[in-house]
């Protein structure tokens, strides 16, 4: 019991909820995303930059939450640089997956995100994990309505 | 499991005569294990475990009393009309009202709020005509108002709190004026657990010629009601809260506010007579209740108010004080702990947050231990926004609840600040 606390709250997670990376306003922005959950009152924007060939350059998030979503935000911006929209949507998939339990089948290299796949043993902080990629795919594919958990 | 911080200190014993070992035995569901510890609940401001005495109730109603009400001829009919109507009978004394047909049955506060802003509102509420709401209300004190304000033309205006959570009554005095038509007050905080002065606040509101609308729905589980006393005009509360099945609650309101007031639904149950020329309704308080009712929680409603009376609200409010002096006096011992909520006068709750670890992840780390609390907003995002935060935990009390699951809580809360340490 301990021990899924100790997985889901693991040095890197608490490390990047303290020093989330990444974390401000984005100057270069040209799409941008808000994403609330509106259970618990998280909320963040993400702001970012996609090139003419949809390669996400740079990316940069600003809000408030657990630990868990500030963290989550802070690795998946470190990842989705130099992706194509293409590439962070079936991360995403991946990683939505994993944290989920549905992956039963599919065993995909999600990297860093790793870290975060100890959510799977809590059920109702899952959509902390996944609030900061939804609000991100949103921003990508110029989304214009707010990114919601419920 | 982290060092043992807290003894229970002899001296916050239970000075009353309460069996508490005895209650929780009516309550088989506080023996369940949960990630293999026994379950601490201290959520019951979210909703209060039932007693055997209800649930036993509601099965005994489907088993030997049910039908549909005020329709048969049979004898099933008739016992389940005399169960429901018995019900309203209980709830009446529950409130202290003066007629029992002055109790409608609802499915809880949301909609007798609701109910009131929609038949007293819109039938009352002329442009420019304003509605006060305490800054402390819980979302369904709120929306309903904004809503009927929207389609009326009438004004919703807050009453602002003071930092400890209490209502300023200058402030509230000032915004009486002779277009306040009605005032919506919680009468205890669900986020803060602040007791509000309704009596007074009454009184001030009446003199203003306005009409006051009470949300008990927190106050119903530790506070005895009287609404004669009170002299509300109207008193909603959630049968959930205070034992009762989920889905029934009760709307009080004066019998000559309620017998002039246009019906809120349509449909059977509510009419005297149908043609397509037009429909007459029933008298109240059926005329507020179409379609067929929640007979078989209303009777468990009933059972509720009975199992407290058997202990004694007083009995409960003083045990429960208890417990909230001693949760109060285990927090002091800590810096790290910001509490929300300091009121004069409190019940049931106790909000707070921990520093460096988010109300979210403490609920994840407590409920691992057998602890549950609440985390967010609830349903109070006005409460959050004045104190600057965008989430609590709240950990609110029932008659069973001992000290023993206070120091569990905070021994989990030692826990949660080792693992974010």
């Amino acid at each position: 019991m301990m021990d899924d606390l100790k997985a889901l709250y693991q040095e890197v997670i608490i490390d990047h909820s303290r020093n989330p990376r990444n974390f401000g306003a984005l100057e270069s922005a040209n799409c941008s995303a808000e994403g609330v959950n509106p259970l618990c009152g998280d909320e963040l924007t993400l702001q970012c930059w996609l090139d003419g060939n949809d390669v996400i350059q740079d990316v940069k998030f600003v809000g408030q939450g657990c630990a868990i979503s500030i963290a989550s935000a802070s690795i998946m911006t470190e990842m989705l640089k130099g992706l194509k929209k293409s590439e962070a949507e079936s991360l995403f998939e991946d990683f939505r997956a994993r944290v989920t339990g549905l992956d039963e089948f599919r065993s995909a290299d999600i990297g860093k995100l790793e870290v975060l796949s100890g959510v799977r043993e809590f059920p109702t902080r899952v959509k902390c994990a996944t609030l900061p990629w939804h609000t991100a795919i949103a921003a990508i594919n110029r989304s214009e309505e707010q990114v919601t958990t419920e | 499991m982290s060092e043992v911080a807290l003894k229970t200190p002899t001296e916050t014993q239970s000075g009353n005569l309460l069996d508490v070992q005895e209650i929780r035995a009516q309550f088989p569901i506080l023996g369940e294990i949960v990630h293999e510890n026994t379950l601490a609940y201290l959520d019951n401001g979210a909703s209060s475990q039932k007693p055997i005495a209800v649930t036993e109730t509601l099965e005994r109603y489907y088993a030997t009393q049910h039908a549909n009400v005020h329709r048969g001829v049979h004898e099933l009919s008739d016992r389940a009309t005399e169960a429901y109507e018995s019900a309203r009978k209980t709830a009446c004394k529950f409130v202290n009202a003066n007629r029992t047909e002055e109790i409608i049955f609802v499915r809880g506060t949301t909609e007798g709020l609701n109910l009131v802003a929609e038949s007293y509102g819109r039938w009352k509420l002329q442009p420019g005509d304003e509605i006060l709401v305490s800054e402390m209300e819980h979302h369904s004190n709120i929306v309903p108002w904004q809503l009927i304000a929207e389609r009326t033309g009438s004004i919703v205006r807050m009453i602002p709190m003071n930092d400890n959570g209490e209502i300023i009554q200058e402030d509230y005095l000032n915004l009486l004026n002779d277009k306040t038509q009605i005032v919506a007050i919680t009468y205890v905080a669900n986020s803060l657990g602040t007791v509000n002065p309704i009596k007074e606040m009454v009184r001030m509101a009446h003199d203003a010629g306005a009409v006051v609308v009470v949300d008990a729905a927190q106050a119903a589980p530790h506070i005895s009601i009287d609404v004669v006393d009170l002299d509300c005009d109207f008193l909603a509360l959630s049968g959930h809260k205070m034992y009762a099945p989920t889905g029934i609650g009760i709307l009080y309101g004066k019998g000559e506010l309620l017998e002039a007031m246009p019906p809120y639904q349509g449909g059977g149950e509510m009419i005297r007579r149908v043609s397509f020329e037009g429909s007459t309704y029933a008298d109240i308080p059926h005329r507020f209740e179409a379609g067929t009712p929640n007979i078989a929680d209303a009777v468990g409603f009933g059972a509720a108010c009975q199992f407290m009376w058997d202990i004694g609200i007083d009995e409960i409010a003083t045990h429960e004080k208890e417990l909230l002096d001693y949760v109060h006096k285990c927090a002091d011992r800590y810096e790290d702990i910001r509490i929300y909520g300091n009121a004069k006068h409190k019940a049931g709750v106790f909000a707070f947050t921990l520093d460096k670890v988010h109300a979210h992840d403490l609920g994840t780390v407590l409920d691992r231990q057998g602890v549950a609390i609440r985390v967010g907003h609830h349903c109070a995002m006005p409460v959050m926004k004045h104190f600057n935060v965008a989430a609590t935990a709240r950990a609110s009390f029932a008659v069973y609840n001992t000290y023993d699951e206070i120091d569990r809580m905070f021994e989990a809360i030692n826990f949660a600040r080792e693992l974010f340490g």
